[in-house]
């Protein structure tokens, strides 16, 4: 059974400023993270791969500095480690980054089953995985609660629909995006981190792919622009209740009955 | 458009797509099979290719506006009934078309009953209701329900088409943005129609610390979820206009490679986005005296307590009562923060609240910038006082004397 993980690495912080002048992103430091969403997808794929046997690939988008992100995959029990990588792919929105992982899940023959998180901390769409099964024409359930039932034939899932709770089964090959807390993601392992040290992490570029339509990947392939950023904006009426702490308490309790609140 | 792609080497020209078409927009031409402009992306025949050779192709671009007109809405089914985000999303879609000329159509699909369900839409003064009413389309399964859909929206061409962004919608939305090859964003908390016809998109990004104007200028439609409890409902009409139609299911359309094996509804005690009044505690509530004077309080106004994300991880509550980015969305008539420091991704979820009152020793705080009443004192010099005043109000409005 082939087991194919997207996962990406995010900013560290997402302690960001709009300079309220000139709307220009600050941001704050430049270290990353795994998405800790996707921690979650890894362990459920360890966990069924250790179940009912195969391989579990980690297939990731963006810079090769997602290398780290790949060694400590490793040093969780992945089997093998993948990054699509190029210029080309730069500035994706969802149509055009799923569109990349879908043709990186082509080129590697496919996947039984293809497992993501339920979203980015940084995209913050929850968008991505479907949007890649479709690419594939593969059946998919989102927000993935619990793995009730797997073979190598066929996945039982649980969905909380918020105020529906769907068990769903599908045949592979299929998608699922698996909700947080799932199941506790493992720490990465010295043994593991050791044994893989000579290991690659492979890259694939733009001209690897299947599909050698430009149009179609990154900044030009997207259809949605972001047309700018602005912060947050405050609430319009704002008082300020003066005086001593009774004399407060009497001003808020005239408001509430005043305003109808209450 | 480039609406199918045939992959040349697997067909064998066996002619069954041809066949289960619904609309007749295949036949076998010199070159093979063609597609031809009846083709409403069902995608059964795809289905039904015994050897794998049909696929969904079509390439982003431009697409000529002027042929996509009006605002669709999809509306959700929930429990047997229609989620309220329907009526916020035809509310906020009346708006928006009202700007442009625009009519406003809704989709429905579900199992028996959603045909009634569609009625009940009616009265809120939209042009059209089409119904894709099937036993195949019983429990959420996404690959059937985008088949429903994108049948709905390639034969009517929508400009915009608005979703709610809850779990079935997150899940539906993208599949159908991808099959249009159009873009999509999600989770937006504020709309806008250009004259134009470009969407104008609002939603928060990087965890809430920034709100992203996105566009989508070429591709159409322009897909957006919308979330729950941010629009204002849309308000029924005197004497509405508007019609069902009835969307022909055939088995292969409802067809499904998911199978729902049991579908339980989730009782939960009435959500804290559904309530009216809520009373947060922060890190500032630190005693059990402290939490006793707040849940006074949420009892005394007939509201619930609900938490900020560190409260909740120290054991608090339970996620459900937890406010911001990580937690719910409300927009309640009234809410009071107590000891609540006002960061970015606590105010996301909540700065859509009518009134805002918030209750901090520390006058510096940052939810002073977004209250409506700012309180900068200790909640123990407040909260007594307060919950006296009001009980005795109360108790007052009981008896029929009035102490105003
Ligand atoms: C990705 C991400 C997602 C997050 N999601 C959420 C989320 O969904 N919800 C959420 O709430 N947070 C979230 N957070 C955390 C958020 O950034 C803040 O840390 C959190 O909201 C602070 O909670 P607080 O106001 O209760 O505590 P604090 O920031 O510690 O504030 C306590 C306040 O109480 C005041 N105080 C103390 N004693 C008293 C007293 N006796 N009387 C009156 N005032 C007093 C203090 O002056 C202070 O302002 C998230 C963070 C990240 C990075
Ligand atoms: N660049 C990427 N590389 C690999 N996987 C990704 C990437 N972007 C998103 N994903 C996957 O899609 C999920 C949802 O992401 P998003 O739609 O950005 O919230 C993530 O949890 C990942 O599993």
């Amino acid at each position: 059974m082939r087991i194919i993980v997207c996962m990406k690495q995010v900013p560290a912080t997402m302690e960001v400023e709009v300079d309220p002048q000139n709307g220009i992103l600050k941001r704050m430091g430049s270290e990353t993270k795994t998405n800790p969403y996707d921690l979650f997808s890894l362990e459920t794929a360890l966990r069924i791969r250790d179940k009912v046997g195969g391989t579990v690939t980690v297939l990731t988008m963006g810079p090769a500095q997602a290398e780290d992100m790949m060694r400590d995959a490793y040093s969780m029990g992945a089997d093998d480690a993948v990054i699509l990588s190029d210029k080309k792919f730069a500035g994706a929105d969802v149509l055009a980054t799923s569109y990349t992982l879908a043709q990186g899940i082509r080129l590697l023959g496919g996947a039984d089953l293809v497992i993501c998180g339920k979203q980015t901390t940084d995209g913050d769409t929850a968008q991505v995985g479907p949007a890649i099964a479709e690419h594939l024409g593969l059946p998919h359930t989102a927000w993935v609660k619990e793995v009730c039932y797997v073979d190598s034939g066929k996945v039982q899932v649980r969905q909380d629909l918020v105020s529906v709770s769907q068990v769903s089964e599908m045949q592979y090959p299929c998608l699922i995006t698996v909700d947080k807390d799932i199941h506790v993601p493992r720490l990465p392992s010295y043994r593991l981190k050791k044994l893989s040290e000579g290991r690659k992490v492979r890259i694939i570029t733009y001209k690897d792919l299947p599909d050698q339509d430009l149009s179609r990947y990154g900044l030009v392939g997207s259809p949605t622009q972001v047309e700018r950023i602005f912060p947050p904006e405050a609430a319009q009426e704002r008082v300020q209740l003066e005086g001593d702490s009774e004399q407060k308490t009497e001003q808020l309790f005239g408001l509430l009955v005043a305003k109808k609140l209450v | 458009m480039e609406l199918l792609k045939f992959n040349q080497e697997r067909c064998d020209l066996c002619r069954l797509c041809i066949n289960k078409c619904p609309f007749q927009a295949l036949s076998m031409e010199a070159k093979g099979i063609a597609v031809n402009e009846k083709c409403r992306m069902c995608g059964v025949c795809i289905k039904v290719c015994p050897r794998d050779a049909i696929r969904f192709e079509q390439k982003a671009g431009s697409a000529n506006k002027r042929e996509w007109n009006d605002i669709l809405v999809y509306a959700e089914q929930e429990n047997g009934d229609i989620h309220p985000v329907a009526y916020e999303l035809i509310g906020e879609a009346k708006r928006l078309a009202a700007k442009v000329g625009y009519r406003v159509k809704v989709v429905i699909v579900g199992a028996g009953g959603t045909g009634e369900n569609a009625k009940k839409l009616l009265s809120y003064g939209v042009e059209k209701v089409y119904v894709y009413e099937h036993p195949g389309f019983t429990g959420f399964k996404a690959d059937c329900y985008t088949d429903a859909v994108a049948d709905c929206i390639a034969a009517i061409k929508p400009s915009i088409v608005l979703i709610g962004a809850t779990a079935l919608g997150r899940s539906l939305a993208p599949r159908l943005s991808t099959r249009f090859h159009t873009g999509l964003t999600a989770d937006c908390t504020q709309l806008d129609i250009k004259g134009n016809t470009d969407l104008v998109q609002i939603r928060p990004a990087f965890g809430g610390n920034i709100m992203a104007q996105i566009m989508i200028t070429d591709a159409r439609p322009q897909f957006a979820t919308v979330r729950y409890r941010v629009m204002e409902p849309a308000k029924k009409v005197e004497d509405p206009t508007g019609t069902l139609e009835l969307c022909p299911v055939t088995d292969d359309l409802a067809r499904s490679r998911i199978k729902v094996v049991e579908a339980t509804a989730i009782c939960r005690s009435k959500s804290i986005s559904e309530e009216e009044i809520l009373v947060v505690a922060g890190r500032g509530v630190k005693t059990e005296k402290e939490l006793e004077l707040v849940q006074r309080l949420a009892d005394t106004l007939g509201g619930q307590l609900c938490y900020t994300r560190p409260m909740v991880e120290q054991g608090y509550g339970d996620t459900s009562r937890q406010i911001g980015l990580s937690g719910r969305t409300v927009k309640p008539k009234l809410i009071i923060t107590c000891g609540v420091s006002g960061a970015i991704q606590f105010t996301a979820g909540m700065n859509g609240s009518e009134c805002i009152v918030a209750i901090d020793r520390n006058p510096e705080a940052l939810i002073f910038n977004i209250a409506n009443y700012c309180i900068a004192d200790d909640l123990n010099n407040i909260l007594p006082g307060l919950i006296q005043r009001l009980q005795v109000w109360k108790e007052g409005k009981q008896d029929g004397v009035s102490i105003q």
